[in-house]
């Protein structure tokens, strides 16, 4: 049942910028991540990792590393229990277990290089470290793919000997490396482009960016004789943890309890598992604690990347810009998993705009990398890479200002969008004009300086969420939470608690509670949140509210009718409700054992009504011409929260997703050689963005409520990713005059555009 | 009567056909007429699918009620990051 309420437009706390409550912890290095926690007796493990980028295991001979002095378990595919792809599921899983478990640990075949093929247990680094050189593995090497368009032909070596292509008609009778095709169509493409007057096309090419959290996969497994278990790991999502993990090793759900350390950063990229089924296997066998921790390497060769992509996109405009059409052939891959972000990514492409007519072929395909992962806004800033790039190229044929092309075709209430529902309140065409009359816009680019537009999209949604708002009897609040902050949320809980309850910002503490402590909750992840877990936190802290007027009540003798909840007190109301003072929060929490017992407010809930976010980018930038370096000299960020909750961490996801689009536009991408092996794994050579990379970015927030919520709030953090490939590449293309459309826009690959070589 | 709709994402996995009429008061009896009357929507359903109602997209919500006449569409589960 859905939370009745009327969206507030006034508030006293919410919009607010109080200090944040995880600060002074991560500042003075108190907060305790992942790799932090630690257990009496605990072992150290680690991962043995395939050297082949493709490679049949044809046996694993692990004698000679259990004979080791010092080793206490070892595990390969024999040791994890067997399911297929059809293996019933528990829980609330999102992904194949049959896939992330073969992910977890390779079984016939090593996928990619750095797929687990073994995993040890020892009393030290330094011997773990030697087992592992003393795993003896027979391999047969095989032909590899890395490259998504060559994956795709027929000839390519097959990732999965067995893969029939799914949606295709007919049916193909021979397997391929394309796991999905999925067609988005609308209107009539034929009369769309047959009414353009002017038609932009283009084939782009994007590489695979990793999500960089500067904290890598770590996690602390407990396994007991009577078949309990304990995790603590740094995760987005601990009760999805569980929930793998349990399906994976063959565990009631209620046998797994998982705990959620600091999390050092995640954008998507930790909303599956790698180490813990690992882990709880080894210190299960082991009978002790296991610690295990990822390297930057193994980070980088072994959890998920976004996808590369190869995509050919075409859009037909009329002479007075306005979009007829638009056909695109998006091809992501995956590694070798199923479950690129295609589809998704296709419709967030063209989602900003009111085009009747739309044909989109998606191909989910797979390639000898490891397994694609979530990254921010997940498959969206690709297919945005190439829409914003055509509609700039339409603008320069058309000679319209770029802004004023996308607000010719800006969708609005009540358009339908590219995925089909009509669209309600929402704040494209806010952004575009706030965009066109902010102040930076009037600065004039000089020589090799340009301006660069893009826009984005991200849909948001909500989910499972399990809040308890608990008041203590010194009028103190603790909310529990069983999603981990990853953007804030706590200082934002607290924030909505306090409106709620009105009582001072500083009287709100919240927490991250454990799997056992709380209902089910979704993973942290896709903007969900600040929506879902603030309508939960309201509820609660709602149904504090109701209890406490009806001690307040109770101990007048009074009906509850005849008491209102006003600033934070229990007043009497009405002609028969006598003369009372008033009872304070403080006074009421105080007298909780008195009156009944203690006061706490539940919600479980499955979050709906999320509010679709859409974002304005400007970048200005300037080119060397000699090198092809790139230097951003101002950036604009406006995009639509709804409300902003606490509009410091509302402006730090602007700046994140900025920061993090322009590494993957310049600089960021993965390398492979000739032999199928990632040759870039580390930050020295995969290169982000440091604060002396770029200037302050600018933000806006512009705040059209999500009627969806009862403060008006959208999900904020995928957004801001969307718009910046497209927004740096437009601008580089305008100050060198050539038209890119590969990402990195590395310092090569400019050069080779201005000499016309690429 | 409910005029339920395909998403664009979805069309492809029904044959091309978007416009699939039920009685129905709540998500999850669209969804089980849907299942009922048109076999050819079960590569859609049994893949799990959101319900657009109105323009609000509902993830999950089997007990939502779905107004008589409302705008319904079908659509991907979306995930994030």
């Amino acid at each position: 049942m859905e939370l009745e309420f009327t969206t507030r437009t006034t508030f006293d706390k919410v919009g607010t910028r109080p200090p944040r409550p995880d600060g002074t912890d991560k500042v003075t290095g108190r907060a305790l991540y992942g790799a932090d926690l630690a257990g009496a007796d605990m072992l150290v493990g680690k991962v043995l990792r395939s050297p082949h980028a493709h490679a049949r295991i044809l046996a694993i001979d692990t004698s000679r590393a259990e004979a080791l002095t010092g080793v206490k378990a070892v595990v390969t595919r024999d040791d994890f229990p067997h399911i297929g792809p059809e293996g019933t599921v528990k829980g609330e899983v999102e992904e194949s277990v049959w896939d992330v478990a073969r992910n977890v640990m390779a079984r016939d075949k090593a996928l990619y290089e750095g797929h687990a093929v073994a995993a040890v247990a020892a009393t030290s680094t330094a011997v773990a470290r030697q087992a592992l050189k003393l795993i003896d593995i027979t391999w047969q090497v095989l032909p590899h793919v890395t490259d998504v368009d060559e994956a795709m032909r027929s000839d390519a070596p097959l990732v999965h000997e067995d893969m029939i292509t799914a949606g295709m008609d007919p049916v193909p009778e021979e397997p391929s490396n394309i796991a999905e095709y999925r067609k988005v169509e609308m209107g009539d493409i034929e009369a769309g482009f047959a009414a353009a007057d002017v038609i932009a096309e283009q084939s782009f090419r994007t590489e695979a960016a990793h999500q960089g959290y500067i904290e890598p996969h770590a996690c602390v497994a407990s396994a007991s004789e009577d078949g309990l278990a304990e995790l603590w790991c740094c995760t987005q999502g601990h009760f999805s943890v569980r929930d793998m993990c349990a399906n994976i090793l063959g565990m009631d759900l209620a046998s797994l309890r998982v705990t959620s350390s600091e999390i050092g950063g995640g954008f998507g990229g930790k909303t599956t598992v790698f180490l813990e089924p690992v882990a709880l296997l080894l210190s299960r066998k082991s009978g002790r604690p296991v610690k295990m921790t990822m390297s930057r390497d193994e980070v980088f060769r072994a959890s998920g990347p976004t996808s590369s992509t190869s995509i050919t996109a075409r859009i037909g405009a009329t002479r007075d810009g306005r979009i007829t059409a638009c056909d695109a052939t998006l091809r992501y891959q995956g590694g070798a998993f199923p479950g690129s972000p295609v589809g998704i990514g296709a419709v967030c492409g063209m989602a900003p705009y009111d085009c009747p007519n739309v044909v989109l072929h998606c191909y989910d395909v797979v390639v000898n990398r490891p397994k694609a992962a979530a990254y921010r806004a997940p498959g969206a800033p690709m297919a945005a890479f190439a829409i914003e790039s055509l509609l700039d190229d339409i603008a320069r044929k058309l000679d319209i200002d770029p802004v004023e092309l996308r607000l010719k075709n800006a969708v609005k209430e009540g358009s339908s969008s590219v995925y089909g529902p009509t669209f309600g309140p929402i704040g494209f065409e806010e952004c575009l004009e706030t965009a066109r009359d902010h102040p930076s816009l009037e600065a004039v680019p000089g020589p090799n300086q340009a301006r660069g537009i893009a826009a984005g999209f991200w849909p948001n949604f909500g989910g499972q969420t399990s809040v308890t708002v608990n008041v203590n009897t010194d009028g103190t609040v603790l909310v529990s939470l069983g999603t981990p902050d990853i953007g804030g949320s706590r200082a934002s809980m607290c924030l909505m608690a306090a409106e709620e309850l009105q009582i001072p910002y500083e009287r709100v503490k919240a927490i991250i509670a454990d799997t056992s402590a709380l209902g089910h909750n979704d993973t942290t992840g896709g903007s969900r949140v600040t929506h879902s877990a603030g309508l939960a936190t309201i509820e609660a802290s709602r149904k504090v509210i109701d209890i406490m007027k009806r001690r307040a009540a109770a101990t007048w003798d009074i009906d509850v009718d005849a008491v209102v909840w006003d600033q934070g007190c229990v007043r009497p109301s009405g002609a028969n409700a006598g003369d009372h003072e008033p009872l304070t929060f403080d006074a009421i929490a105080a007298m909780a054992s008195a009156t009944g017992g203690p006061i706490a407010g539940h919600a479980e809930i499955n979050a709906e009504g999320a509010g679709a976010s859409f974002a304005v980018h400007v970048c200005d930038l300037e080119v060397d011409p000699e090198t092809g370096r790139v230097t951003i000299l101002r950036y604009l960020a406006v995009q639509d929260a709804g409300k902003a909750i606490h509009p410091d961490y509302v402006e730090g996801q602007y700046q994140g997703g900025v920061t993090q689009g322009i590494g993957w536009a310049l600089n960021e991408e993965y390398i492979y050689g000739s032999d199928g092996v990632l040759q870039n794994p580390g930050f020295l050579d995969y290169r982000i963005p440091v604060a002396s990379d770029l200037p302050m970015i600018d933000t806006v927030i512009v705040e059209v409520p999500n009627p969806g919520h009862p403060y008006g709030v959208r999900g904020v953090g995928e957004t801001p990713i969307v718009p910046p490939l497209a927004a740096v590449a437009n601008a580089v293309s305008r100050a060198i005059g050539r038209r890119m459309t590969e990402t990195p826009m590395s310092p090569p690959r400019i050069l080779a555009a201005i000499d016309g070589t690429s | 009567m409910i005029d339920v709709r395909l998403g664009a994402t979805l069309r492809s996995m029904a044959g091309g056909r978007q416009s699939f009429p039920v009685e129905a008061g709540t998500v999850r009896q669209v969804l089980e007429r849907l299942q009922g009357a048109y076999p050819e929507l079960s590569p859609v359903l049994d893949q799990g699918v959101a319900v657009a109602i109105d323009g609000r997209i509902y993830r999950n919500s089997m007990l939502q009620p779905v107004p008589d006449g409302a705008e319904v569409y079908l659509m991907p589960r979306v995930a994030g990051g």
